[in-house]
């Protein structure tokens, strides 16, 4: 197994309302076949050991697939590897020697809660007001009733495979949630169990959306190329069009 | 006292439809006055929460994660069962029942696993509706595939990603009655303990992550949806921050724990690779639809593929040993996690095991490959594929994957009547966190199936038997046992803090873990039992005094966050150990060396069964071991369930 010395310039904050500053840290010893967190994880061992707060950061799952861990690598959110969360990125990707600088995932609409510990919550209010299908439970006709196009099948799932990690938002010059928002809308209006609720849904979430001061989408795809699930920017235009019916439709009735 | 299930008169097939006929009602008018706790938001919490809401309840759902759709329902992989028999493969809610009570080791009760199986179909129905994008052919209906333990097709799946679109469902019903004002969801805050008036649970105590504010919640029943005990092994698949904090809470506060020694090691993990490690990686049991797993028949072939010196195409034909085939040539790859398990480290005891730590085996696409072609291989599994690429840094299209058994699920939980009551009156306990539908050992593709049914559609009918009885706000958290509560979570946060000790939290969890993977992992025996039983208080006795957690517990500290949780932990370990012991007997997920067929065994010489197999008591095992709480350090009380069998003749398992 072989081992890299780094160097880390690491964003610290107490808290959310005190001011921030790059601290360096000295990472010695990494093994290559460590993941990049398990990294952070040896440095926290140490300065605790150190009698020193430990950086402060959320992951859980750590496989990829349930949106929590959030770092900007090197300025970019998950890192320069393309398709993948911080938690997947390994440290063979990296030489020894290396100063790597670490932040949060940066937006005015993700408030930081301490180091690199962010309040996505957000997110959550903008499902609330409109990402969803309306069912009850149990009211449901059996499973085979509405046969679904594969394809369209197929490009509802693409765009559900988002895990809400707010990478796009974090890449975004100007934070925008386009990309999450696009994503949830294209899934469920793609499909004819959601294509009812279509326009309450796209003018909720695009309301909530810009209430909770996301900024609006000026076509740099930097939210496509940052996504671990690779989802799409052309769910962005068919929001779009979406949107721009519905804004017709409610003005009209 | 005495376990009483509840469990309804009748003919089987009719227990829940009767039951549920049968049951109190609660009418619309009434039910907004009373207020339900539920603990946790995964597929059992989320989807009671959401469920109870739109009938009207009052919610309030709290989450460790920032937010409730990360909880780690959303990792599983693989998909989800029902009894649909849309293959026309003869699938039925019998087979479904009887294939979960023999993949269980018949040590599950019959009425909870059948109501299981009959509510699978209508899962299914409420998933598809709420727009969760399962698999479909060129037909526009769904797809299915085939999981360990069964002989049909009856597996929902959505590419291998089928728990993250099951949660976001849920999550979405859930967000749209938190839009709605019926949920109140408290994200990034943990229960620290149960809070009990008159002997029934009445609210909880919490502590907000953010600001490290402690509070009281009072609320007519609590309903704890949790999850599994997973991480007392340390290195699992759970998330990191899954934990048995709230269950073991409710078990110190009178809740029986019951079959903790029911632990599912997954046989297909990406093997252990340094000790820096945090997790462990499940790779889907469906590849094993496809994949062929194998070790060299010899050791000196597999010490060579360990050294370097040989790869796997090295191997011809003839001097490979499909070892799942040639045992089990009915289930072949498809059999139970833990036989699959078993048999895993037996190949690897014998010195066959092909990572670099010896501790591995092969999962092997080429055959699959070349009969289907590497695209149609890729549709299948490409993520799965992709997610061991990236973490091993091999092409499994190339080099067979290497895979290890790891811990994964664990089947026993908080003991549960058959409306998913406690013995604690008031306190409900659903999905893994409870005990009640797997028995010794969990089938594939079945945890999701419990976890939506308890949430969206037992829970919901059942809770009214226990609420029904109640006077709806009949108890605040002007109580005094609040109050008392709420100061004993703030010692014991002190406590901890007060410690600035040498070593850190996680150094003390990977100790744990080490022993109890030791002693109480894929094998156990009475020697090893016992020497954990000796080890434990000695690492509490460590913990207590020489733990360090910097910063302050006001605020984000996930130190003192993890403290907490692997201080129960460390508890919790005791009373696994304990049922480990007590229960001489190998069944399912719990295997006892000493309690194996050998040669001597008239079932082995007859061909029934084979030598190293698990050898179950019926006449002195066939009960659910319920543990009452002691103090730690001393030995829990034993209460006994007995299973009683009317429908399914109990058997030996076998899968040849």
């Amino acid at each position: 197994m072989s081992f890299l010395n780094l160097t880390l310039k690491v964003w610290r904050q107490e808290n959310s309302t005190s001011s921030g500053r790059i601290e360096t840290y000295e990472a010695k010893e990494i093994p290559t076949s460590a993941s990049f967190l398990e990294m952070i994880d040896i440095v926290n061992e140490r300065l605790i050991k150190d009698g020193e707060e430990p950086i402060h950061f959320d992951h859980d799952c750590r496989e990829g697939i349930c949106g929590m861990c959030s770092m900007t690598i090197n300025g970019i959110p998950h890192s320069k590897e393309r398709g993948i969360t911080t938690c997947q990125l390994h440290m063979r990707k990296f030489k020894d020697g290396e100063t790597i600088w670490i932040e949060p995932f940066r937006a005015n609409a993700f408030p930081i809660i301490k180091d690199l510990v962010t309040d996505r919550t957000a997110f959550d209010r903008i499902i609330a007001s409109g990402g969803y299908i309306s069912v009850r439970t149990g009211s449901a006709p059996d499973a085979h009733a509405i046969p679904i196009p594969k394809a369209d099948a197929d490009a509802a799932f693409d765009a559900a495979a988002c895990i809400g990690c707010g990478a796009c938002v974090a890449a975004c010059k100007n934070a925008s949630a386009m990309l999450f928002v696009s994503a949830k809308a294209s899934h469920l209006n793609h499909l004819p169990q959601g294509a009812v609720e279509k326009d309450q849904r796209v003018l909720g979430m695009v309301r909530q959306m810009d209430a909770e001061g996301f900024g609006n989408c000026t076509n740099q795809y930097e939210c496509e190329a940052v996504c671990p699930k690779e989802i799409s920017a052309d769910h962005i235009a068919k929001l779009n069009r979406d949107y721009l019916a519905a804004s017709a439709r409610e003005a009209t009735s | 006292m005495a376990l009483d299930s509840k469990v309804p008169n009748g003919p089987l097939a009719s227990k829940w439809t009767n039951h549920k006929g049968a049951s109190k009602l609660i009418n619309p008018a009434n039910k907004r006055k009373y207020k339900v706790i539920v603990v946790g938001s995964g597929l059992a919490g989320g989807a009671a929460a959401a469920t109870l809401a739109e009938l009207g309840y009052k919610v309030d759902c709290f989450c460790y994660q920032d937010s409730p759709r990360r909880a780690h329902s959303i990792a599983a992989q693989g998909g989800i069962n029902a009894a649909k028999n849309y293959q026309n493969d003869g699938d039925s809610v019998h087979r479904l029942f009887y294939d979960t009570i023999k993949g269980g080791d018949f040590r599950s009760r019959e009425a909870n696993v059948h109501r299981l199986a009959e509510v699978s179909t209508e899962i299914i129905d409420q998933c598809v509706a709420q727009g969760v994008p399962f698999a479909r052919e060129y037909g526009g209906l769904l797809d299915n595939r085939s999981f360990g333990g069964a002989q049909v097709k009856r597996t929902f799946y959505a590419r291998g990603q089928t728990g993250q679109q099951l949660l976001i469902g849920c999550y979405q019903a859930l967000e749209k009655e938190i839009g709605k004002g019926g949920v109140t969801m408290h994200p990034r805050t943990e229960m620290m303990d149960l809070v009990v008036v008159d002997g029934h649970a009445k609210g909880i105590v919490v502590r907000d992550m953010k600001t490290g504010e402690i509070s009281t919640h009072a609320a007519d029943t609590v309903i704890l949806a949790t999850g599994g005990y997973g991480n007392v092994f340390y290195l699992s698949t759970n998330a990191m921050g899954c934990n048995v904090m709230a269950a073991f809470r409710a078990h110190k506060r009178g809740a029986y724990f019951a079959n903790p020694c029911y632990t599912q090691i997954h046989p297909t993990c990406i093997p252990v690779s340094g000790d820096y490690q945090s997790k462990l990686t499940l790779m889907s049991e469906s590849l094993r639809n496809d994949g062929r797993i194998w070790v060299p028949k010899s050791a000196e072939d597999a010490k060579a593929i360990r050294d370097g010196q040989k790869k796997a195409s090295d191997i011809p034909e003839d001097e490979r040993d499909y070892y799942l085939e040639r045992k089990y040539p009915s289930f072949g790859n498809l059999c139970p996690r833990d036989i699959a398990s078993r048999a895993a480290k037996e190949c690897c005891d014998e010195g066959r095991g092909i990572a670099p730590t010896g501790l591995g085996v092969f999962l092997d696409f080429k055959d699959a490959i070349n009969r289907d072609g590497e695209d149609a291989i890729r549709a299948r599994y490409g993520n799965l594929f992709q997610m061991y690429e990236k973490i091993s840094g091999e092409d499994p299209y190339k080099q067979p994957m290497m895979i290890y058994p790891a811990v994964h699920y664990t089947m026993g939980g908080l003991w549960v009547d058959y409306n998913l009551m406690s013995n604690l009156p008031g306190l409900h306990v659903l999905g893994e966190a409870n005990f009640s539908d797997h028995g010794a050992n969990r089938l594939g593709a079945s945890a999701l199936m419990q976890g939506l049914a308890d949430g969206y559609f037992v829970i919901p009918s059942t809770v009214a038997v226990y609420l029904a009885e109640q006077k709806p706000g009949s108890v605040t958290t002007e109580h005094p046992e609040f109050n008392k509560a709420e100061n004993a979570v703030r010692d014991r946060l002190k406590s901890l803090m007060d410690i600035k000790g040498n070593r850190s939290v996680d150094s003390f969890h990977r100790e744990l873990g080490l022993l109890i993977w030791d002693k109480c992992g894929m094998a156990r025996d009475k020697e090893g039992l016992e020497h954990a039983l000796k080890r434990i208080p000695e690492i509490r006795q460590e913990f207590w005094t020489n733990v360090r957690i910097p910063g302050s517990p006001n605020g984000l500290n996930s130190e003192l966050e993890k403290a907490g949780r692997v201080a129960d932990f460390i508890d919790f370990a005791e009373v696994l150990c304990h049922d480990a012991l007590n229960r001489e007997e190998s069944c399912g997920g719990h295997f006892r060396s000493e309690h194996q067929f050998t040669d001597a065994d008239p079932e082995v010489q007859d061909g029934t069964t084979q030598p190293g197999e698990a050898k179950r008591h019926d006449e002195n095992y066939q009960y659910v071991a319920a543990w009452e709480h002691t103090e730690p350090g001393t030995a829990p009380i034993l209460h006994k369930e007995e299973l009683v069998f009317e429908e399914v003749q109990p058997s030996i398992r076998s899968y040849k």
